[in-house]
C-alpha cells in the first residue's frame, strides 16, 4: 500500500477501514538466501537495501523481540556527518546523503528535519582542531561553517555567554544535520522490506550458528533451524554475545548510554546544539520534548538503564550554556547499550567464518549511520565487497595498526 | 554504585575511574615468538561477557588503588573487590 | 468570585485566606488547598487544553499521576511550565497561567483540530507530508512545531539556587500512607535509622482522602497523631514535600525535596528545591495505588474524573466538583465516594454499576448499565446512560466519577528493569519478584488495597527489612473491605473515548495502531504515543493494554506489561544541575602566582580546569598580539619568566624507579646519571604516543616527572597502573606532586644571571649544565628544586618550590629581574616559542601520532622492553609515505599559515583524495617576521623546500607554503646549552 495525503484524506473519509499492517508476521521458511539478524534499523536498512538496491531474493530479518526496540528506539535522533577522518568522512556523507532522500525512496515520513548540528568551541586549540575537520568535511564534499560567538548569540540569544567557567569562542556548524523521528525510521525501512518480500520474523531470538567446515549453514532460533546461505549480524548492543556463539570475540565492550526527554515545551531550541566543555548535547523534538545527552556512564553493561552521576553530570552541563532550563522538567531517562569499539569506529565486515558477516561497533553513533550502514552491509553481502565508502571498517585494522581513531583516546573504548 | 574497597570500605563508584577487563593485567610477554598477535589480542579483544565481569576501577578520588571488581554487567551486582595489586601477584606478575 | 464549592470542614486552614489568579481572574482559597482544588472550590473546572485536539480539559485526579491540569505557574524568570494543579500548593499571591491555547481558554482557536480529529489519527504524519520533499521542512514541520508543545519557558536564566545533598539510612520508607506510617512507625520504634518521604506536603496519603477510622480515630486524625510520633524519633527524618524520583544501585535513591516551592519566592539563602541521594540498607516501597478511569465516548471533559479524586476533594479540600454528581464504576470503591459525597450533602444523581451485582444503596440511585456519552462544551453537563435493559437515560450532573479499579504504583520497583506481574482479582500488575534488590513493597502498592492490609503490610515490610524478632505488635483496627471488581476497561463500539487524556489517544487509535499490526505494547506506545505523555501513562497504560489485549483475543500480560522510567514525577533540570551552573559549572584551580598576575592585569585562559595567564598587556597595547610579540622578544633578548606549575609533576621513589621509567617511557633512563634531566616520551599501550615530558634524576632512587598540563591525571593513573597491575613487585613510590610545588620557567640569554641573585649554589654553565637538575636552596635556604631545561629554545630554568612559596618567588623573580627588564609570559607567548622552536604539545601529541610522526621513531629504545613498544610496531603505523612533522612558512610573508588548514600539492585538485597533511600549530613569529605554523605532511621529513597549498575553505583561506624544518630557531640548539 502506497501512502499519501490523499489516501490519508480518503480514509478518514471512510472509517479508516482501508489501512493493512505495515508489514507481515510471516512464519519462518526453512531456508533463506540471506538471513539478517538483528530488527533494529541498521538489519532492516539491510534488508531493505539488500531486496530494493540489489534485487536479492528471499530475505529474512530475525529479531529476538519487537523490531525497533532497541537502539534505533532509544537514541537522541542526531544526523550528521561531521567527521575528521577519511575512514569516516565519506562514509557519513553517504549517509547523510541517503536520509536527505529517504522518505521519497521508502514512502515513509520519518521526519528528517536538517536544522542543523552547532559544536560549541570553548578554547583555542579546540579551534583549530574543528577547523582541520570542517576543512575535511568540506574536502569530502560535505557542508560546514565556523560561527562566531556573535553569530552563534543571533541564534540562540539564551546561551549562556555572559557567565560561561568555559567562555563560547565560536562553533562549528553542518546545517545539513539534524534530527529524524528515530521509530519511523525502523518502520519505514520494516514495511519498504517487507513490500520487497522480506519475511520479517519477531519474537525469534537466534541462539546459535550452524558451522560446518568453516562454513556457516544457517542458524538455530526459538523457532527452530533457518537454514541460510548467508547470515549477516546487526545486533547494536549484543554484538559480543551473540558472536560468541561463533566463537568470535570482537574488538568491543558492551557500554550504557543514557539519554533524556523532557516535557513537551513550545519550540525554543533551532537546531542540534553540542557543548564542548562538558558533556551535553541538546535538541528538541517536534513534539516540544528537550531530549538530550551526554557521556557513557563509563563502566561495561548490558542493562538498559543508568545511574545518577551521569544524570547530574548532564544536566549540569545542560544548565552550564542554558541557565534557563532550569525550569523545564525531566520526564524520563533510559539507556541504551552501546557496542564502544576499540577505537570508536565500526565495523562492516566479513568474519573468518564463511557465509559470516558481520555490521557493529557503532558505539553511540550507530542512528546517524543507519542508511549508509545498510546499504553498505547490503553490498558486503551481495558482493563479498566493501562498500566505496566502507572500505576501513574492516576487523584486521587493529591487528594492522589502521585504527580510525575520531577523539584519539586509544583502545580503551569507554573514551571514545 | 558502591564499591566496596577492600582498605576503605563502602565508597561511591563516582570517586573511581574505570579502565576494563582485569585481563589488561596479562601483558603479554614482549619476547615471545607470538608477541605480535598476543599484544593484539590483548589489546583490542574482550569476552565483553553479560554477566560476571573482573574488571578494573581506580580509586582516582581517593587511596589511587587500582581494585579488581567482580561485577555482574546485567544486573550491576558485585561479588567481589580486590587489590588490584594482589591480583596480579596471584596470576605471576612481579616486576 | 465565591467559593461557591466549598463543602463543610477537612484539612484546610479557613481561618486563614489566600489570593490568587488564574488566567488574569483573581480568586481565593486556604492554606492547605492545592492550586486545583482551590480553583475546583471557586467552581472552576476548566483549567487546561488537550495536546493535539486542543479539547478543554479539568483535572482527572488530584494527584501527582494528573494528566490534564496542566499550568504555567508564576511568571517571569520563575516561569514553570506544564505544572500539575493538582499538587501546587496554594500560597499567597500564586499566579498561573494556562497554556498550550491560541486565544483564550475558552476560545482557543487551535481546538480547530478536534473537527479534524478523523484526519489526525494515531500515526497519519509517517503517511503524508512527503511531497514536495521541501515542504517537511519548510512548511509542515514549522506548523506541527508550533502547534506542539506544551507550556512554553521564559528563557531566563533561572534565578532560584539548587542544592544537593547525601543521606543514610538503614531504612527508607517511600510514601506515608498508612502502609509507610504503619512501617515507619515499626522501624522508627525499634531505633533504625529511618527516612520516610512523601511528595505530598500532607503525610497520610489516603488516609486524608477518606472517612473510615483506625482504631478510635479518623484516619486523618490517625496520620496526624502518628507523624507527631514519628517527628518525636531522634532516630526518624520525615521528608513530606519529597519525591523519590529513582531507584538506582545498590540502594541508592533519588529524590527532590522542594523546599520553597510553596512559597512565592525562596527566603532568603534558601535553595528552591534539594537533590537528595539517599543510600540506604533496605526500602519499603508505599508508594499506593492509583485509580483508572474507563473509557467511553467523549469521556474527557470537565468535570469527568477518577472517583477517588471527587472523594479526596470532598474530604480533604471540602471541595465538590460540581453540586450534582454521577459515577461509573465497576468495583465497589465507586460505590465509597458516592456515600462520602452524599454525606456532604453533595446531589448523587445516581451511581452507574457495570456489574450485575451492583450493591444497592438507600441514599442513591444505582443503575446497571453504561455511561455511554456526554455533553457539555467546556465542561460536563449531561451524561448518557445505557440502562442493562437496553434503555437510555440521561443524568443531569456537573461531575462524573470514574472507578475503573485500582492500579498498585508499581513505578519504581520497574526502575532497574524489574517487570510486574498480573494479578487478575484485582485485574491489575502487581511488583513482579525482580525488585531493586532491599526492595520491599507494602500496602496498595503491593496490591493489598484495605486499610488494614496497609498497616499490617507496612508493619511486616519494616520487620523484614530490618530482621526484627519477636511478635508482631497489635494494629489499630481498620476498614478491611474486599475488592469487589469485575474488570470493565471500555464501553463497546466507542470510538472518541480517551485513554491518554493529554496526549488525545483515544479507544479509536488503538484499535488502529491494531490494525496496522502495531501490536506489541511498545509498538502501540510508540505509533500511538500513548504513556508518552508527561503523566508516563499512569492513568492511561493499563486501558490501552487492555483494549490491545482484548484486540489482538490474548491475555492482558501476553501483549506485555507496561513498565516505568526514572523520574517518579518529571524533575526540575536544574535542581539535578545543582549549584554546578555558571563559574560554578566546574572548579577552578589556580596557580600560586595568580594573585600575582591578577594585580599585573593578566588575562586568562582557561586550561583544562586551570586558569592560566595567557598574556600581560601593558598600558597603551590595543592588541593581544602587541603584547605576546612584546613577550616573546623581550624573552629572547633578554629575561622572561612564565608560570608552568600546571604541568603534571609526579614523584617517582624506591630502588627501582630508573627500572619503572625505563617501562613507561619508551626511550631509555636506566642509565641517566644522577642530577641529570632527561626528555621522555611515553607510548599507549596501543604504540601512539601517549605524552611528553621530563624526568629528572635528583637521586639514584629519585625521580621527578612532569607531564603535559592536559595529561597530568592520566598519565599519573597510568603510571599507578603499571605500577600496581603489571609491575606489583617493583620497589617503587608514585605521588602526584602537581599541587605541591610551584614551578616557573625562566628563560633567556640572561636567565642564569638573573638566578644567580637568589639560588645559592653555583649553576655556572659548567657546575649546572644543560639537561642538569638539582635540590637547592635559595634566597639562603629554602629549599627549592632547579632543572636547566628549556621550552623556549633559550637558555632555560625551571625553579620550583614549595606551593605556599610560589607566590613569594615570583615576587622576588620580578625584583631581582628588574636589572635585566625581567618580562612575565603568558601561554601564548610559550606557545609561539615553542612552535618557534618546533616543539610539540597537545596539537600534535593528539592522541593519533606516533613517535615516528613526531620524528622520535629513532627514540624507541631497541634495547628494552616498554609500554607500547610492541604494538607500535604494526605496519599500518610504519607505512611509507607516513605523516612527518614539518615547519610550515608563507612563500609571502603576509599570508596567514593557519592551523587546522590541510596541505594540498601545489597543483592538482583540492579535495580530500589529495590531501597531504595538515597544519597544526600556528602563531606569529614575531622573530621571523612572518606567521608560521608545524603540522604533518606525508612524507614530510624528504619534502623540504617543497612548494605547498595550504588550504582552509572552512575559513576561505588558500595560501601557498614551503614545508621546512620545524625547528625555526636556533636549529642546532646552541643557545640551549649557552
Amino acid at each position: 500500500m502506497r501512502y499519501s495525503g490523499f489516501k490519508v484524506i480518503k480514509e478518514a473519509l471512510t472509517g479508516h477501514k482501508g489501512w493493512t499492517p505495515a508489514w507481515r508476521d510471516p512464519a519462518p521458511q526453512a531456508h533463506y538466501d540471506i538471513i539478517i539478524i538483528g530488527g533494529g534499523g541498521h538489519g532492516l536498512a539491510t534488508a531493505y537495501y539488500l531486496a530494493k538496491e540489489y534485487k536479492q531474493k528471499r530475505i529474512a530479518v530475525l529479531e529476538k523481540g519487537w523490531i525497533g526496540g532497541g537502539n534505533v528506539g532509544r537514541n537522541t535522533t542526531i544526523i550528521r556527518s561531521n567527521y575528521l577522518l577519511d575512514g569516516n568522512e565519506p562514509f557519513y556523507e553517504f549517509s547523510l546523503k541517503l536520509w536527505e532522500g529517504l522518505e521519497q525512496d521508502f514512502n515513509y515520513n520519518a521526519m528528517v528535519s536538517q536544522r542543523g548540528i552547532l559544536n560549541l568551541i570553548h578554547t583555542d586549540a579546540q579551534r583549530d582542531a574543528f577547523i582541520r575537520r570542517g576543512n575535511a568535511m568540506i574536502l569530502n564534499g560535505a557542508d560546514a561553517e565556523l560561527l562566531s560567538t556573535e553569530q552563534i548569540k543571533a541564534r540562540y540569544p539564551f546561551l549562556n555567554t555572559e557567565d560561561a567557567r568555559f567562555p563560547i569562542k565560536g562553533g562549528l556548524a553542518q546545517h545539513r544535520g539534524g534530527t529524524v523521528r528515530h521509530d519511523a525510521v525502523a518502520w519505514g525501512y520494516a514495511r519498504g522490506a517487507d513490500s520487497h518480500g522480506v519475511d520479517i520474523i519477531q519474537n525469534c531470538e537466534v541462539t546459535g550458528f550452524r558451522i560446518e567446515n568453516g562454513k556457516c549453514l544457517g542458524v538455530e532460533t526459538s523457532k527452530g533451524f533457518i537454514g541460510a546461505g548467508k547470515v549477516g549480524c546487526a545486533v547494536a548492543g549484543s554484538s559480543s554475545r551473540l558472536m560468541a556463539r561463533a566463537d568470535m570475540r570482537l574488538p568491543m565492550e558492551s557500554h550504557v548510554l543514557q539519554a533524556f526527554v523532557s516535557e513537551g515545551l513550545k519550540p525554543v531550541l533551532p537546531g542540534v546544539i553540542t557543548f564542548g566543555a562538558g558533556h551535553f548535547y541538546c535538541s528538541q523534538s517536534d513534539k516540544g520534548g528537550l531530549v538530550f545527552g551526554g557521556d557513557l556512564d563509563g563502566y561495561n553493561s548490558y542493562a538498559q538503564r543508568g545511574n545518577l552521576p551521569v544524570v547530574e553530570d548532564v544536566c549540569e552541563g545542560g544548565m552550564a550554556i542554558f541557565p534557563s532550563f532550569g525550569r523545564a522538567r525531566l520526564l524520563r531517562m533510559w539507556g541504551g547499550i552501546m557496542d564502544m569499539s576499540m577505537d570508536g569506529s565500526p565495523i562492516i565486515d566479513r568474519t573468518h567464518i564463511d557465509g559470516l558477516y558481520f555490521n557493529g561497533g557503532w558505539c553511540y553513533g550507530g542512528f546517524k549511520a543507519t542508511p549508509a550502514s545498510g546499504f553498505c552491509f547490503a553490498h558486503l553481502l551481495a558482493t563479498d565487497a566493501p562498500h566505496p565508502t566502507a572500505t576501513a571498517y574492516r576487523f584486521d585494522r587493529f591487528e594492522k595498526g589502521l585504527m580510525i581513531d575520531e577523539k584519539g583516546m586509544g583502545n580503551q573504548p569507554n573514551l571514545h | 554504585m558502591i564499591i566496596d574497597h577492600p582498605l576503605l570500605g563502602p565508597r561511591d563508584s563516582s570517586e573511581f575511574t574505570y579502565m576494563g577487563d582485569a585481563k589488561l593485567i596479562d601483558r603479554p610477554d614482549p619476547d615471545a615468538d607470538t608477541a605480535a598477535r598476543d599484544f593484539y589480542e590483548y589489546g583490542y579483544l574482550r569476552d565483553n561477557p553479560a554477566g560476571w565481569h573482573d574488571e578494573l576501577w581506580f580509586h582516582e578520588a581517593g587511596d589511587r588503588s587500582w581494585l579488581v571488581v567482580t561485577r555482574n554487567t546485567l544486573t550491576h551486582e558485585i561479588s567481589k573487590v580486590q587489590l588490584a595489586r594482589d591480583v596480579a601477584r596471584n596470576r605471576g606478575r612481579s616486576k | 468570585m465565591t467559593q461557591v464549592n466549598r463543602i463543610g470542614r477537612a484539612q484546610v486552614d479557613f481561618t486563614k485566606t489566600l489570593k490568587f489568579s488564574f488566567d488574569g481572574k483573581s480568586y481565593t482559597g486556604h492554606p492547605g488547598d492545592t492550586l486545583a482544588s482551590a480553583l475546583l472550590a471557586n467552581g472552576v473546572r476548566l483549567m487546561g487544553r488537550s495536546f493535539k485536539y486542543h479539547r478543554p480539559r479539568g483535572p482527572l485526579s488530584a494527584g501527582s499521576e494528573e494528566p490534564n491540569a496542566l499550568v504555567e505557574l508564576r511568571g517571569g524568570a520563575r516561569q514553570e511550565p506544564n505544572t500539575r494543579a493538582t499538587t501546587v500548593e496554594l500560597f499567597d499571591g500564586l499566579l498561573a497561567k494556562s497554556q498550550n491555547r491560541l486565544g483564550s481558554l475558552k476560545f482557543d482557536l487551535l481546538s480547530i483540530n478536534d473537527r479534524f480529529s478523523n484526519f489526525l489519527t494515531a500515526g497519519f504524519y509517517y503517511k503524508t507530508f512527503m511531497w514536495p520533499a521541501a515542504f517537511w521542512e519548510k512548511l509542515y514541520e514549522p506548523i506541527i512545531r508550533n502547534a506542539a508543545g506544551l507550556g512554553s519557558l521564559s528563557l531566563q536564566d533561572d534565578p532560584d539556587v539548587y542544592d544537593k545533598g547525601f543521606l543514610h539510612c538503614d531504612l527508607l520508607i517511600i510514601g506515608a500512607g498508612p502502609a509507610g506510617l504503619s512501617a515507619a512507625l515499626t522501624a522508627g520504634r525499634a531505633g533504625a535509622d529511618v527516612i520516610l518521604a512523601d511528595e505530598d506536603f500532607r503525610m497520610g496519603g489516603r488516609l486524608n482522602s477518606e472517612t473510615f477510622a483506625i482504631g478510635d480515630a479518623s484516619g486523618a486524625d490517625w496520620a496526624t497523631a502518628t507523624v507527631a510520633e514519628l517527628a518525636s524519633l531522634p532516630n526518624v527524618r520525615l521528608m513530606p514535600r519529597t519525591t523519590v524520583i529513582g531507584a538506582f544501585d545498590h540502594g541508592i535513591y533519588g529524590a527532590v525535596e522542594r523546599v520553597s516551592d510553596h512559597m512565592h519566592t525562596p527566603d532568603a539563602g534558601k535553595p528552591r528545591q534539594v537533590l537528595w541521594r539517599i543510600y540506604t540498607k533496605h526500602t519499603v516501597l508505599a508508594a499506593g495505588a492509583i485509580e483508572r478511569p474507563i473509557a467511553f465516548e467523549n469521556n474527557d471533559r470537565p468535570g469527568i474524573m477518577l472517583a477517588s479524586a471527587l472523594r479526596t476533594y470532598a474530604n480533604r479540600f471540602a471541595v465538590a466538583a460540581d453540586r450534582r454528581v454521577a459515577i461509573f464504576t465497576n468495583n465497589d470503591d465507586g460505590h465509597r465516594t458516592a456515600s462520602d459525597l452524599h454525606a456532604r450533602g453533595v446531589k448523587v444523581v445516581a451511581v452507574v454499576d457495570t456489574r450485575t451485582e451492583a450493591p444497592r444503596s438507600m441514599d442513591y440511585e444505582v443503575l446497571q448499565g453504561q455511561v455511554v456519552d456526554t455533553k457539555g462544551r467546556l465542561g460536563l453537563t449531561f451524561a448518557e446512560v445505557k440502562l442493562a435493559d437496553g434503555s437510555m437515560r440521561t443524568l443531569d450532573c456537573g461531575a462524573l466519577g470514574l472507578s475503573g479499579g485500582w492500579n498498585p504504583n508499581v513505578h519504581l520497583t520497574c526502575h532497574q528493569r524489574g517487570r510486574p506481574t498480573w494479578n487478575a482479582d484485582l485485574a491489575a500488575f502487581v511488583p513482579g519478584d525482580d525488585l531493586p534488590p532491599g526492595m520491599v513493597v507494602a500496602g496498595a502498592a503491593q496490591g493489598d488495597l484495605s486499610t488494614a492490609d496497609a498497616l499490617a503490610g507496612g508493619a511486616k515490610a519494616a520487620r523484614a527489612a530490618l530482621g526484627l524478632k519477636g511478635r508482631m505488635p497489635a494494629l489499630p483496627e481498620a476498614e478491611d473491605a474486599p475488592v469487589n471488581i469485575t474488570p470493565f476497561w471500555y464501553v463497546k463500539g466507542c470510538s472518541r473515548a480517551w485513554l491518554d487524556q493529554q496526549n488525545d489517544v483515544t479507544v479509536k487509535d488503538v484499535k488502529l495502531s491494531h490494525q496496522e499490526g502495531f501490536r506489541s505494547v511498545e509498538h502501540l506506545k510508540r505509533y500511538t504515543t500513548l504513556g508518552m505523555a508527561t503523566d508516563q501513562g499512569k492513568t492511561s497504560n493499563m486501558g490501552g493494554l487492555a483494549i490491545m489485549a482484548e484486540l489482538a483475543g490474548k491475555a492482558i500480560p501476553e501483549v506485555g506489561t507496561t513498565i516505568f522510567r526514572p523520574p517518579y514525577t518529571p524533575t526540575a533540570i536544574g535542581v539535578l544541575a545543582g549549584r554546578h551552573r555558571g563559574q560554578e559549572f566546574h572548579p577552578k584551580r589556580l596557580t600560586p602566582s595568580h594573585k600575582w598576575a591578577e594585580e599585573q592585569g593578566a588575562v586568562f585562559v582557561e586550561v583544562g580546569n586551570w586558569l592560566r595567564a595567557q598574556w600581560f598587556p601593558k598600558p597603551g597595547e590595543t592588541h593581544w598580539r602587541e603584547s605576546v610579540d612584546r613577550e616573546v622578544l623581550a624573552t629572547r633578548k633578554s629575561v622572561g619568566v612564565c608560570d608552568v606549575t600546571t604541568l603534571g609533576k609526579v614523584d617517582v621513589q624506591g630502588t627501582d624507579a630508573a627500572a619503572f621509567l625505563n617501562k613507561i617511557y619508551c626511550n631509555g633512563f636506566a642509565k641517566l646519571a644522577v642530577s641529570k634531566t632527561r626528555y621522555g616520551l611515553m607510548l599507549r599501550e596501543d604504540g601512539i604516543a601517549m605524552d611528553d615530558g621530563t624526568a629528572a634524576r635528583l637521586a639514584e632512587d629519585h625521580f621527578v616527572v612532569t607531564t603535559t598540563t592536559a595529561n597530568a591525571l592520566p598519565v599519573y593513573r597510568h603510571m599507578e597502573f603499571v605500577r600496581q597491575c603489571l609491575c606489583p613487585d617493583m620497589d617503587v613510590q608514585l605521588i602526584s606532586t602537581t599541587e605541591a610545588w610551584a614551578q616557573y620557567a625562566v628563560a633567556g640569554p640572561n636567565s642564569r644571571k638573573l638566578l644567580e641573585k637568589i639560588v645559592d649554589q653555583d649553576i655556572s654553565n659548567d657546575a649546572f649544565p644543560f639537561m642538569a637538575c638539582a635540590n637547592i636552596t635559595i634566597c639562603g635556604g629554602l629549599r627549592a628544586r632547579l632543572f636547566r631545561i628549556s621550552f623556549s629554545g633559550e637558555l632555560a630554568y625551571e625553579i620550583a618550590v614549595p606551593t605556599a612559596y610560589g607566590d613569594a618567588l615570583m615576587r622576588k623573580i620580578m625584583e631581582v629581574g628588574a636589572e635585566f627588564d625581567v618580562t612575565p609570559y603568558g601561554t601564548e607567548a610559550l606557545g609561539v616559542m615553542r612552535i618557534e622552536k618546533g616543539h610539540a604539545a597537545g596539537n600534535e601529541l593528539n592522541g593519533t601520532t606516533t613517535a615516528q610522526n613526531l620524528g622520535m621513531g629513532r627514540m624507541i629504545s631497541s634495547l628494552k622492553d616498554c609500554i607500547g613498544k610492541t604494538l607500535s610496531q604494526r605496519e599500518g603505523l610504519n607505512a611509507d609515505g607516513d605523516l612527518r612533522q614539518v615547519g610550515i612558512r608563507p612563500v609571502d610573508p603576509n599570508d596567514p599559515v593557519p592551523a587546522g588548514a590541510h596541505l594540498m600539492n601545489a597543483d592538482g585538485p583540492i579535495d580530500a583524495a589529495h590531501d597531504q597533511g595538515y597544519a597544526t600549530s600556528a602563531c606569529y613569529s614575531p622573530n621571523l617576521g612572518h606567521a608560521i605554523a608545524i603540522g604533518f605532511l606525508k612524507n614530510g621529513s624528504d619534502r623540504m623546500g617543497e612548494r605547498m597549498r595550504l588550504v582552509s575553505p572552512l575559513t576561505k583561506v588558500q595560501v601557498d607554503v614551503e614545508i621546512t624544518s620545524a625547528h625555526f630557531i636556533d636549529p642546532e640548539g646552541e643557545r640551549l646549552r649557552a
